[in-house]
């Protein structure tokens, strides 16, 4: 890899937001399993198993997932986040194997929000 | 066969019958008629369609139009409106639940909207194992202006202006430890991050670590420009995994980005970062233990002056803060000191995370700025004690060093002086929340033990002196505790204190006094 100049920045910044952003990275949808020590302790690897399991099924190409670290809220482990396109973002917590299938087929797929297990829409910042 | 223009399906399903359906569907047969359509629209009762929650149900054919929830009051309406003028009654028509209005925001749950995001502006959000995910959260860019646009003593001047204090828990002002630092003479000088974690009920660094491991190397490198330092190295626990496993492709990446090592970002400037990992020796987290276990000796404390920015690692003169302490510095450079400054309080600036833990609703990580009470960081954001019939009895603060804050305390604000006054310390943002259950001597008792165990043995007032005061508080807690127990534990504090080197065990003595 190419060591960067400062002008460079920038260039990954534009990059990276045109491929991870939903719009114009040609995805529709992007789900974030949360794998901090805490979520990894209370399953995340499981759930996170679970959800490319179901991606691989649906033979979707639209789907990201990916991870992060902790979220702060450490007691509702594991959590994670779907993000539809110009949608807001939709938190989910205590999520297992069997729920994140759900989530997956019936939110992911078909844009039924599984409120019963949502614990908030939108993001910090 | 006959042809209808019209079919109404309605509900007979067990569901709808009961919410009233054949009721329902009597009353169209009834009002059809009525009206004079009955030749033209067929009524026809079907079975579940599953949507009982919403009965009684039915759908106008060939429109396919979904009624919900039909009272026999509707019908005349409905018929006249709908079958004789053609113009279905929308205030009868099924409504996509509000799931959106139904669900909260997330600055509308206390447990966020409470907390302010600095050090950990970035958790949740960013791969941490993917650079240039930190890069579009403007990752590097404080680097960017501390290499080619400030000078090292602008740096120090940014820092010192911010107010920021040394997370670890001593709270010494960071920019006048840069600036010591920067004035001892010497080529060699290094940067040290302390990350070995060791409080019981802390769990801050390694989140920090696990979730934006690129704020610390960013930290540290404009912290090495600051003081004129060409390697670091980042001490942290061995217990820790995903976050020495997290860090090392994060320097792995940096290094290949030419964001470590030789010409950084091309402006000709040299750093590179090491992980040493630690034992799990809780006195490694004291800065001269932390240096002579980075040696390869035994850790343990020595007397200071001279100080580490005289005379630090291998004795060169070196910086050492901790992992949030880092975390917080590109943002400082990037929005400058007073940016930072105008957050927290007088003495205590920007923010504090914590790690709130215990006989709480919310357990998990939690940034506030300075100056947030106690109170609203336990009850706010951490929502208070889960059992309803059991109440508020201590906070504990900085782990083993630190001390109980009881509810006549709790509205002191975060703020490393407030703290010390009601007698804990702000300390690296351990925080147990305890209920009446709990035993305050067994407490002391519990972090006792810890610190015996964790006695490194140099100072033999620590070693012995403390294996004697847990044997008194083990007597206490089973039961058989003697007139005279307290005095000796009040005699032996202060003197094991006053004659130990290390910070250790300022706490859990002062437990006792």
């Amino acid at each position: 890899m190419a060591k960067l100049k400062i002008s460079d920045l920038a260039k990954i910044k534009e990059q990276v937001t045109a491929s991870t952003s939903l719009r114009e990275g040609g995805a529709s949808v992007k789900v974030t399993v949360h794998m901090g020590t805490c979520g990894i302790a209370s399953g995340a690897r499981t759930v996170l198993n679970a959800v490319m399991d179901e991606l691989e099924k649906s033979a979707r190409k639209d789907v990201i997932i990916t991870t992060s670290g902790c979220m702060g809220l450490c007691s509702a482990e594991p959590l994670v986040t779907v993000e539809k396109l110009g949608e807001e973002p939709i938190k989910y917590s205590y999520v297992d194997d069997p729920k994140m299938r759900q989530i997956f087929n019936r939110h992911v797929l078909e844009g039924e929000i599984q409120t019963q297990w949502v614990l908030a829409k939108g993001s910090e910042q | 066969m006959k042809r209808f223009r019209q079919h109404m399906l309605i509900c007979g399903g067990t569901g709808c019958q009961a919410a009233g359906s054949v009721a329902v569907k009597d009353a169209l047969v009834k009002e059809i008629a009525k009206q004079g359509v009955a030749d033209e629209v067929a009524v026809v009762e079907t079975g579940c369609n599953g949507f009982c929650a919403m009965g009684p149900v039915m759908v106008v054919y060939p429109e396919g139009t979904f009624y919900v929830a039909l009272e026999e009051k509707d019908i005349p309406e409905l018929v006249s409106e709908h079958i004789v003028k053609g113009r279905p009654v929308e205030r009868l028509f099924y409504k996509e639940p509000k799931t959106k209005e139904i669900i909260p925001d997330m600055l509308d749950i206390p447990f966020f909207a409470h907390q302010q995001l600095i050090a950990l502006k970035n958790r949740g959000i960013l791969d941490a194992e993917n650079i240039d995910e930190y890069i579009a959260r403007d990752g590097y860019k404080a680097l960017a202006k501390a290499l080619a646009e400030m000078t090292p003593e602008q740096i120090i001047a940014e820092v010192k202006t911010s107010g920021l204090r040394g997370r670890g828990g001593a709270g010494f002002p960071t920019g006048l430890k840069w600036e010591f630092c920067s004035k001892s003479a010497g080529e060699v000088k290094y940067v040290l991050c302390n990350a070995d974690e060791g409080d019981p009920g802390a769990f801050m660094d390694r989140s920090i670590l696990e979730a934006d491991p690129h704020s610390v190397v960013e930290g540290m490198t404009i912290a090495a420009k600051a003081i004129g330092s060409h390697e670091g190295y980042v001490y942290c626990r061995a217990e820790y995994p995903l976050a020495v496993h997290r860090l090392q492709l994060a320097i792995l990446q940096a290094r290949e980005y030419g964001l470590l090592g030789d010409n950084i970002l091309d402006t000709g400037f040299a750093f590179d970062l090491h992980i040493y990992q630690g034992a799990g020796a809780f006195v490694c987290g004291e800065e001269t233990a932390l240096m002579r276990s980075i040696e390869g000796k035994r850790g343990m404390p020595r007397p200071r002056p001279p100080f580490p920015a005289v005379a630090g690692l291998w004795n060169r003169p070196t910086v050492l803060n901790n992992v949030e302490t880092w975390a917080n510095i590109p943002q400082i450079i990037q929005n400058g000191g007073a940016w930072y400054a105008a957050i927290g309080t007088e003495g205590s600036k920007g923010t504090k995370v914590f790690a709130l833990t215990g006989h709480v609703n919310n357990i998990g990580l939690v940034e506030v700025p300075m100056g947030t009470s106690l109170r609203s960081i336990i009850y706010d954001i951490g929502g208070g004690i889960p059992k309803k019939h059991r109440k508020f009895k201590a906070v504990q603060l900085g782990g083993p060093s630190g001390g109980c804050v009881p509810e006549a305390h709790l509205d002191t604000l975060c703020d490393y002086e407030a703290i010390q006054k009601v007698g804990a310390i702000m300390g690296s943002g351990g925080m147990i929340v305890m209920d009446d259950s709990t035993c305050m001597v067994d407490m002391a008792r519990f972090f006792m033990d810890f610190v015996q165990e964790e006695s490194c043995g140099k100072c033999t007032p620590c070693r012995e002196g403390t294996r004697r005061m847990l044997q008194i508080l083990e007597k206490i807690v089973e039961g058989h505790g003697e007139p005279g127990d307290l005095d000796t534990l009040e005699e032996l504090a202060p003197m094991i204190k006053t004659s130990s080197l290390c910070g250790e065990l300022r706490g859990p003595l002062g437990l006792q006094g």
